[in-house]
């Protein structure tokens, strides 16, 4: 077996090796194919035999081609600033072959020590060939005591063809400031769109989610299932619009639990524009269920710790 | 041992006070000790009450020789209480294991949570990573609610209606995990039931109604009246027992 490689060995200082365990829990440089941006520029970058990555002449980002019938491949892909003050755009285009299935992890984390806010927009657009299978995974994480702000607004465009199939991970749970998450999705016939996202916000933080999904294939479907947790006095807004032009089926969930002050709301919006159109919303936003923490107490837990729980769980 | 005296509990209701419980006495030191009588008669506040989930306006309770009246609930389940609910609480993304392991109080290992689980009749391999949420029927969230008080492994657990809303076939295996548990426990089992079988397990009865002790005694003296129908059990007052 290969010796594995160490992220020293790529130049990276200790706050980024840290970044890069929190956001893509990787120890040691992933095998296959990988593309690093630390502060704004491409730190490291490899493609694999399937997997070809190309650095975009037109605008900051990469393309990613990913040959068909590529199988059980992974492909990483995070982001880390540690500079104050940064804005960092990028765009990274996926085009994914017939019949590949693939995994990929992407991921932000921003450390701001400094006074400037810290900013990263990044647009992915997902390009799946007929049958292809993407799992997505992305972590959004801020950390830094100083009192510059971290910004995260990233956009998922999702184009999926015929028996496509697309399951997004997506989940931020502490750090940042304020965030804009729009994913767009257009599904032809047969494909399928899941997306999970967890969402935890504290302080004065605030998170909007916006989901475009649009039914235009015959059998397609898509699941859009959102938990988050509000704290402090943090404010979420959550809108999840799904369009069934043709015989298919959506469906989509917004769980939320209040704390302290905070605000949520939710506005989910079904349009049927076909009689075979199948679908379904649900949201419900509330705090904390008394007998839960009861419950938790009856075992020996405080009501600190049984709350703890009650949250993890849900964001598990 | 635990110790009601003069244990009371009203409350406001349309402006005037309510009696839920009225200066309950009572010295419990039997293994298996079942509360019974009519649904309102205070049963389950009561439980509530030894549990500290409900705070009563009079008396005092002490749990072997200690006062726990003041302590919270965490505190009291630390002393050594455990309370099964009538109505288990479902948890969204909180497993079965979790649920388990934070009742034990450490992390058990995947063959100490399954043990706990065939205890009440569940297949274990089942149940150990399954959400306690509404996917469970009401029958299993009730047996998990008891496995979670048996692996507490505590010297007082409180059983609030374990037969309620579970059907036939799960009440004959609950009977046996009921018997087991008499059985082996090594604490004492305060059980609230309507069910002759369970009552029948019993060391001591509790005839409980109109938020008063009716009457306490062993089995043998308490449940042949009961069966009979010549115990007259207060529920308003006057006397509704059907006389033999």
């Amino acid at each position: 077996m290969s010796e594995k490689k160490t992220f020293q060995k790529l130049n990276f200082d200790p706050l980024q090796i840290q970044m890069v365990q929190q956001v893509a829990e990787l120890h040691e440089v992933p095998e296959g194919a990988y593309s690093f941006r630390l502060n704004g520029q491409s730190a490291a970058v490899q493609s694999s035999e399937h997997i070809t990555i190309v650095k975009k002449e037109d605008k900051p980002g990469i393309d990613i081609y990913i040959a068909p019938g590529t199988k059980k491949e992974s492909l990483h892909i995070p982001v880390v600033l540690s500079q104050t003050g940064l804005k960092d755009l990028v765009y990274n285009d996926f085009h994914v072959g017939e019949d590949a299935d693939v995994v990929i992890i992407a991921g932000c984390g921003i450390h701001n020590c400094g006074d400037q806010e810290s900013s990263h927009d990044g647009i992915h657009s997902f390009y799946l060939e007929k049958n292809a299978r993407v799992k997505y995974v992305e972590r959004h994480y801020g950390e830094g005591d100083g009192i510059g702000g971290v910004v995260m607004n990233p956009t998922t465009i999702v184009e999926l063809a015929e028996g496509a199939y697309l399951e997004m991970d997506t989940t931020q749970i502490k750090g940042v400031d304020s965030t804009i998450r729009e994913t767009r999705g257009t599904l032809a016939e047969n494909a399928t769109f899941i997306v999970k996202e967890k969402l935890m916000t504290h302080g004065e933080q605030y998170a909007e989610t916006v989901f475009n999904v649009d039914l235009n294939g015959r059998g397609s479907s898509t699941d859009v299932v959102s938990r988050s947790v509000a704290k402090g006095k943090s404010r979420q807004k959550f809108l999840a619009s799904i369009n069934g032009n043709t015989a298919c089926t959506g469906h989509s969930a917004c769980d939320a639990i209040i704390m302290d002050e905070a605000s949520v709301r939710a506005i989910p919006e079904l349009t049927a524009n076909d009689v075979d159109a199948a679908l379904i919303h649900e949201a419900a936003i509330g705090k904390i269920a008394g007998d839960q923490l009861i419950k938790l107490m009856t075992l020996g837990l405080t009501e600190e710790e049984a709350e703890a729980q009650i949250i993890n769980g849900f964001l598990k | 041992m635990l110790e009601l005296k003069h244990i009371s509990y009203t409350v406001e209701s349309e402006g005037k006070p309510l009696s839920i419980l009225q200066d309950i006495n009572l010295t419990l030191d039997g293994r298996f000790i079942a509360f019974t009588g009519p649904n309102g008669g205070g049963k389950s506040t009561l439980a509530k009450v030894i549990a500290g989930i409900i705070k009563p306006t009079e008396g005092q309770i002490l749990l072997d020789g200690q006062d726990i009246t003041d302590m919270t609930i965490t505190e009291r389940a630390k002393a050594g209480i455990s309370f099964a609910f009538q109505q288990p609480v479902r948890f969204k993304g909180i497993t079965v294991k979790t649920l388990l392991d934070l009742a034990a109080g450490k992390r058990l290992s995947v063959h100490n949570a399954c043990a706990y689980l065939s205890e009440v009749g569940l297949c274990a391999a089942d149940y150990i990573n399954r959400e306690v949420n509404d996917s469970l029927s009401g029958g299993e969230l009730k047996r998990i609610e008891i496995a979670t008080v048996i692996a507490r492994g505590t010297k007082l657990s409180l059983f609030d209606e374990p037969e309620a809303g579970i059907d036939l076939w799960s009440f004959q295996n609950l009977i046996q995990v009921f018997e087991r548990m008499h059985r082996d426990i090594r604490g004492s089992i305060l059980i609230i039931s309507h069910q002759e079988r369970i009552l029948n397990i019993a060391d001591q009865i509790v005839v409980l109604a109109a938020g008063q002790v009716q009457q306490h005694g062993a089995k043998e003296e308490i449940l042949p009246g009961l069966l009979q129908g010549r115990s007259c059990i207060k529920t308003t007052g006057s006397c509704c027992g059907r006389k033999g």
